[in-house]
């Protein structure tokens, strides 16, 4: 068991390595830096111009190394440019080049700084503050964390339900129940967030012909999350994937009714719930549970449309925001924190499996 | 003139359809008349769920084939703006109409004044044109890959596997906001990906047709070289463009046969790239599960090549899972087109795509619904009836 969860580690570390320098070398393309440039230094830029621009500050140098300089284990850069003066990658504002350590990287907690709004991108993202002496401001909570409240009541929602229903119809199948069962989790898993989002939106939020019980917008969720701005987000999230687990768990749950300890069990007379309850959903909810857990990167693409069309900061939200900017760090801490959480839920899911299923735990 | 009512909105709606109806019709009757000669395709008809997913599906392949081909069905123009018609609600009649004009918008009109009706019914064509194709050669990559890692197993296994789990690690929407900017197509990754991408069909398709004659060499060859021929070239003209994104440009422009919109082709090549891997892990396990039954235990014996093996005795055999798998992505890839084009990527932003419209329509949405509502319930139908089409074929080829 030990060598096996060392092992899916092992994979998950040379994955996120990937991973990030994919994104890395996706993000520092000559033409996004030259885009960099002309938004940092002025649009009139010459073409030397930009390079010595990009060459000062480190940008023209082997893509390896600034990505090891970026994970922290290559030394920052130390560079005397053109224009005389010189710059550190570690260096900070108002403290001397000399003081300026020698590594400052993912690794060590250093995020860089956003292009856009100059703050720390460990900061925004985390919510933390890495200087002692200008601790954030706990009301304005890190992107993680706003994510993470929408994607805890988003699985509160989904979970039960999807199971519920997926249980139910399973049970019996091609039941009438079962149809309309079917019938629903098919439209669900049908159904988009942009779309399911837009026709919530028109029938509970807008103000011309609709219910009006809802608010179009999250964005007052950030600060005090109540009924009224965070139910159609949650809605909008949960519905496609109340859909799709649940058609999981009815395959899984029909496949185990129609086993043979299931038959022995009702010819031994034991009720129908009884054999539902003590005997077929044990099996039943295994397959769910790994799905449950891989479900997390759509989530995360279900998230980037929700926050967008609900106006609720999260990560996503930021996501759009970086990569419409040409924000190159802050769109690496996103990417960073995104394949933290896919790879997570998937070792979660490889070792929850593991443990569920008794055939491969005892082997 | 007054506006119209629903009543007459809807039986309007239902005469700009005419075509698609009569289409439709013909379709059902026909397959209903032949079923128990059509296999699988015949048995569709014989499960309620599968016959309507199919009649959806069928619409709008119709409506986008009608407009495409011959620009029945839309009454407008999809880009044309005519003033006084902004935002206005469905029935609308255009006041002082140009000669020859539909007098009404039958949908109402957008926040530029553009009929929304027409821009769903063009959209369709889009949508209609893309995800098919773009499921077909994930398709191609993905058995292409998928088989021979699943038959031969160790290293090669490995190494795609880990590949493909790379790939599926990226949340979608990272991946395509990092693939789909004008920034990467200056560089050509979209061009090179393309090149990758479009040779696999190429590989299939001899490969199958190699393994299936490798015994007969005067048949083989001839097919093989007419077959690769006509292939490559319309490989190279796929990947060739006399613009610009180009790769290719030693390619002689008379044997360039069509260039190929540069907005669609990033687009269609990254949603290839992100439903391949998952089609790979499908086939791969298909072939795991499949290649140690008596059939190709027994072709080994006989001394097939292991490529006969994959493509003529493994894959006919899990082609049930697939073809249903099939319908599902298809319906998949839409909603992957829809977020492109909610997320303004890739395609141009007046394009009447729906992902495109619904991002239009959604800005105003608590004033004006019908700007949104029409295209979201038409993806909506659409990725329903494939569902439900992958659901009859589901139930129909477990019967056996």
């Amino acid at each position: 068991m030990l060598q096996f969860i060392g092992r899916r580690l092992g994979i998950m570390l040379l994955t996120a390595l990937c991973l990030t320098f994919v994104v890395f070398f996706l993000t520092n393309l000559y033409p996004n830096l030259e885009k960099l440039a002309k938004t940092q230094g002025n649009f009139r830029m010459s073409e030397e111009q930009v390079d010595t621009w990009l060459a000062n500050r480190g940008y023209k140098r082997n893509m390896f190394i600034k990505y090891g300089e970026w994970l922290g284990v290559v030394p920052g850069y130390v560079i005397t440019g053109t224009d005389g003066e010189t710059r550190a990658r570690c260096a900070r504002k108002g403290s001397a080049i000399e003081d300026a350590s020698t590594y400052c990287g993912v690794l060590q907690g250093d995020w860089g700084y956003s292009t856009v709004s100059k703050e720390p991108v460990g900061d925004v993202l985390l919510g933390l503050s890495d200087n002692p002496e200008t601790p954030r401001d706990d009301s304005r909570p890190g992107r993680l964390q706003l994510t993470g409240y929408l994607m805890m009541w988003a699985m509160i929602v989904t979970i039960p339900i999807a199971l519920l229903v997926g249980i139910f119809a399973g049970m019996r199948e091609g039941s009438k129940t079962d149809r309309t069962l079917s019938t629903f989790s098919i439209a669900t898993s049908a159904t988009p967030e942009y779309v399911s989002g837009v026709v919530l939106i028109a029938i509970f939020a807008s103000s011309a012909v609709g219910l009006k019980w809802f608010k179009g917008s999250a964005a007052q969720a950030m600060t005090a999350p109540g009924l009224e701005n965070f139910t159609l987000p949650v809605l909008t999230i949960a519905l496609f994937n109340i859909g799709y687990i649940a058609r999981m768990t009815r395959a899984s749950m029909a496949e185990v009714m129609t086993a043979q300890y299931i038959r022995t069990a009702r010819l031994k007379g034991v009720s129908f719930a009884g054999i539902v309850i003590k005997h077929a959903l044990r099996n039943a909810l295994i397959a769910p549970f790994t799905i449950i857990a891989l479900q997390i990167p759509y989530l995360l693409t279900g998230v980037v449309i929700t926050e967008t069309l609900f106006n609720y900061k999260g990560i996503g939200w930021q996501l759009v925001q970086a990569a419409g900017n040409n924000d190159i760090e802050m769109l690496l801490g996103v990417s960073v924190v995104s394949v933290v959480i896919v790879l997570i839920s998937q070792l979660i899911s490889d070792i929850g499996y593991v443990f569920l299923n008794p055939r491969i735990r005892l082997s | 003139m007054d506006p119209l009512s629903w009543g007459e909105i809807i039986i309007r709606i239902f005469g700009q359809f005419t075509p698609v109806w009569i289409a439709l019709v013909l379709t059902f009757v026909i397959s209903i008349k032949f079923k128990h000669s059509l296999g699988l395709y015949g048995r569709l008809f014989d499960s309620m769920v599968g016959m309507v997913g199919f009649a959806l599906v069928m619409f709008w392949a119709y409506t986008a084939l009608f407009t495409g081909l011959f620009d029945w069905i839309a009454t407008h123009d999809p880009l044309t703006q005519v003033s006084g018609m902004k935002n206005k609600v469905p029935g609308t009649a255009i006041s002082n109409p140009a000669e020859g004009l539909y007098e009404y918008y039958l949908l109402g009109g957008d926040n530029l004044a553009r009929d929304v009706f027409s821009r769903v019914v063009k959209g369709s064509v889009i949508v209609i044109a893309i995800a098919p194709f773009a499921t077909l050669f994930a398709y191609m990559v993905g058995i292409t890959l998928g088989l021979p890692a699943g038959y031969y197993g160790g290293k090669l296994d490995t190494f795609l596997s880990f590949a493909a789990n790379l790939i599926l690690a990226f949340p979608v929407i990272l991946l395509f906001y990092l693939l789909v900017t004008p920034e990467i197509a200056l560089v050509g990754i979209p061009a090179y990906m393309a090149a990758a991408l479009f040779i696999f069909p190429l590989i299939f398709l001899a490969m199958l047709l190699n393994s299936k004659y490798e015994t007969r060499p005067s048949v083989r060859t001839p097919v093989l070289m007419v077959v690769i021929g006509i292939g490559f070239l319309i490989y190279m003209s796929a990947i060739s463009d006399t613009n610009r994104y180009t790769l290719v440009d030693f390619w002689p422009s008379f044997l360039d046969l069509y260039d190929v919109n540069p907005e669609i082709l990033i687009v269609f090549v990254s949603v290839v790239f992100v439903n391949s891997p998952t089609i790979f892990r499908i086939v791969r396990g298909l072939t795991l599960d499949v290649k140690a039954r008596d059939y190709v235990a027994a072709a080994q014996t006989r001394g097939e090549s292991p490529w006969y093996i994959m493509l003529w005795e493994i894959l006919p055999n899990v082609r049930g899972p697939l073809i249903v798998d099939f319908c599902l992505r298809i319906g998949y890839t839409t909603i992957l087109l829809g977020t492109l084009g909610f997320f303004g990527l890739g395609l141009p932003p007046e394009s009447p795509d729906w992902g495109t419209t619904i991002n239009d329509g959604r800005r105003l949405l608590s004033v004006y619904l019908h700007p949104a509502l029409v295209p979201a319930f038409s993806l909506l139908s659409l990725v329903l009836g494939l569902n439900l089409l992958a659901d009859g074929l589901r139930e129909e080829s477990l019967k056996d």
